[in-house]
């Protein structure tokens, strides 16, 4: 039990894939400007990683290990977690509309997330037992969530924080102070996606601390 | 639309739309296998390589893939040229395959190699499909070299292996971690934008 306890800590927090092993960062960054689609992407990834987790452990198992087939992994994988998104999305349509009107848009933009293709394969290459699988394949999607989440929210801040810029863009940022269009907002060239993953760096160095705990 | 020559096709890669820079696409790789030159180079030849190929194959069978399963046929194209350069790795360069790890499967999920696919060589011909895929795929490989190179001088305090500061150095290890990544790759984005933007 107490194995497993520190498999999913390590999963969440000391190993957490968005800012420790760099998997996911596409929507990481796109689906971080508001808090809504952020919550939407990290309960979309939770709900298809577990399922792919557990039907490529299987796949693996049962047809690639014992034919001697590893090497066509890949295409496997991702033509079984393209088929899998396929097929959640026209169940969840059908059986359970809510759920699908708050992951909808997300479902698609999941098959090419690199966070679902990496847990399945870092399931293989560590060597998982099933157990060990499903909670692997259930803590690195929450650490993705925990994350996501956590820096949508400062994200929300940055677009209204003042940010060092060049002279001509201070002069506009002051000009627009004055017509109280926006507050001060971020600038170019340190705008958007730039300051972005500046701020990710420093998240990614304080989840750094929790190597501390094991 | 204006009409684009040849030799700007190729180009665009190199600078007009750099990717990462960009085109803020295909992040993991970038972030995750530029700790030294020697990887991030490594890594940017696969993907070139895969990006051509499937350049080539996409626009050579853009007529006959039907448009409503056009995706699915794209990533199994991909898939197969990432199991091909996967085995050479393997066959060739096993350290490199050992530290690039995962990474090199996930091409497979790399967003510029699919769109690419999807929005060049699904609608352009033969040549220029190949000259987008090799522009973009050098264009990769350099970024990923640049970063590479300057996290691992001051992280790790050498070049491709070959020690620089002599043995008082001390390393900046941060920039070999992951923070180093995020905020190392987010000021190049910053510079970039400071010539780009005019």
């Amino acid at each position: 039990m107490g194995d497993y306890m520190l498999l999913a800590i390590s999963a969440i927090l000391v190993n957490n894939i968005l800012l420790i092993q760099y998997l996911g960062n596409c929507p990481f960054l796109g689906t971080s400007k508001k808090m809504d689609t952020a919550v939407g992407m990290a309960m979309a990834v939770v709900f298809v990683l577990a399922m792919a987790g557990i039907v490529t452990w299987i796949f693996e198992a049962v047809f690639l290990k014992p034919l001697g087939l590893e090497y066509i992994r890949t295409i496997v994988f991702i033509v079984v977690i393209a088929a899998l998104v396929q097929f959640v999305e026209l169940f969840l349509k059908k059986s359970i509309p809510a759920l699908y009107a708050g992951l909808g848009i997300f479902l698609p933009l999941i098959t090419t997330n690199c966070a679902v293709m990496g847990v399945c394969l870092i399931n293989i290459k560590e060597e998982y037992n099933f157990l060990q699988m499903l909670v692997s394949s259930l803590a690195y999607p929450v650490g993705f969530g925990v994350a996501l989440i956590l820096f949508a929210g400062l994200r929300e801040r940055i677009t209204l924080a003042r940010v060092p810029a060049r002279k001509k863009d201070i002069v506009f940022i002051e000009k627009r102070l004055r017509d109280r269009d926006t507050i001060g907002r971020v600038d170019a060239p340190v705008r958007d996606v730039a300051i972005a993953l500046v701020t990710a760096g420093f998240m990614s160095l304080a989840f750094l601390g929790f190597k501390g705990m094991i | 639309m204006t009409e684009t020559t040849l030799v700007q096709e190729f180009t665009k890669g190199l600078w007009k739309d750099i990717p990462p820079f960009r085109l803020v696409l295909g992040l993991c790789p970038i972030l995750a296998v530029t700790k030294a030159f020697g990887t991030g180079f490594g890594m940017g030849l696969a993907l070139t390589f895969v990006l051509v190929c499937s350049n080539v194959l996409v626009s050579a069978l853009r007529k006959i893939i039907p448009s409503k399963v056009r995706v699915p046929c794209f990533i199994i194209i991909i898939a197969t040229f990432v199991v091909i350069v996967e085995l050479v790795m393997q066959a060739f360069t096993y350290p490199l395959f050992l530290t690039l790890g995962i990474f090199i499967p996930l091409i497979v999920v790399n967003c510029i190699v699919l769109g690419r696919a999807e929005a060049f060589a699904s609608k352009q011909g033969l040549g220029r499909s190949i000259l987008d895929g090799l522009g973009m795929g050098i264009g990769f490989t350099i970024s990923l070299s640049v970063l590479g190179s300057i996290r691992e001088i001051f992280g790790a305090g050498t070049w491709n292996g070959m020690e620089i500061f002599g043995p008082s150095f001390q390393p900046f290890t941060f920039m070999v971690e992951a923070p180093g990544a995020f905020v190392c790759l987010g000021l190049m984005l910053a510079i970039m934008n400071l010539f780009g933007t005019e």
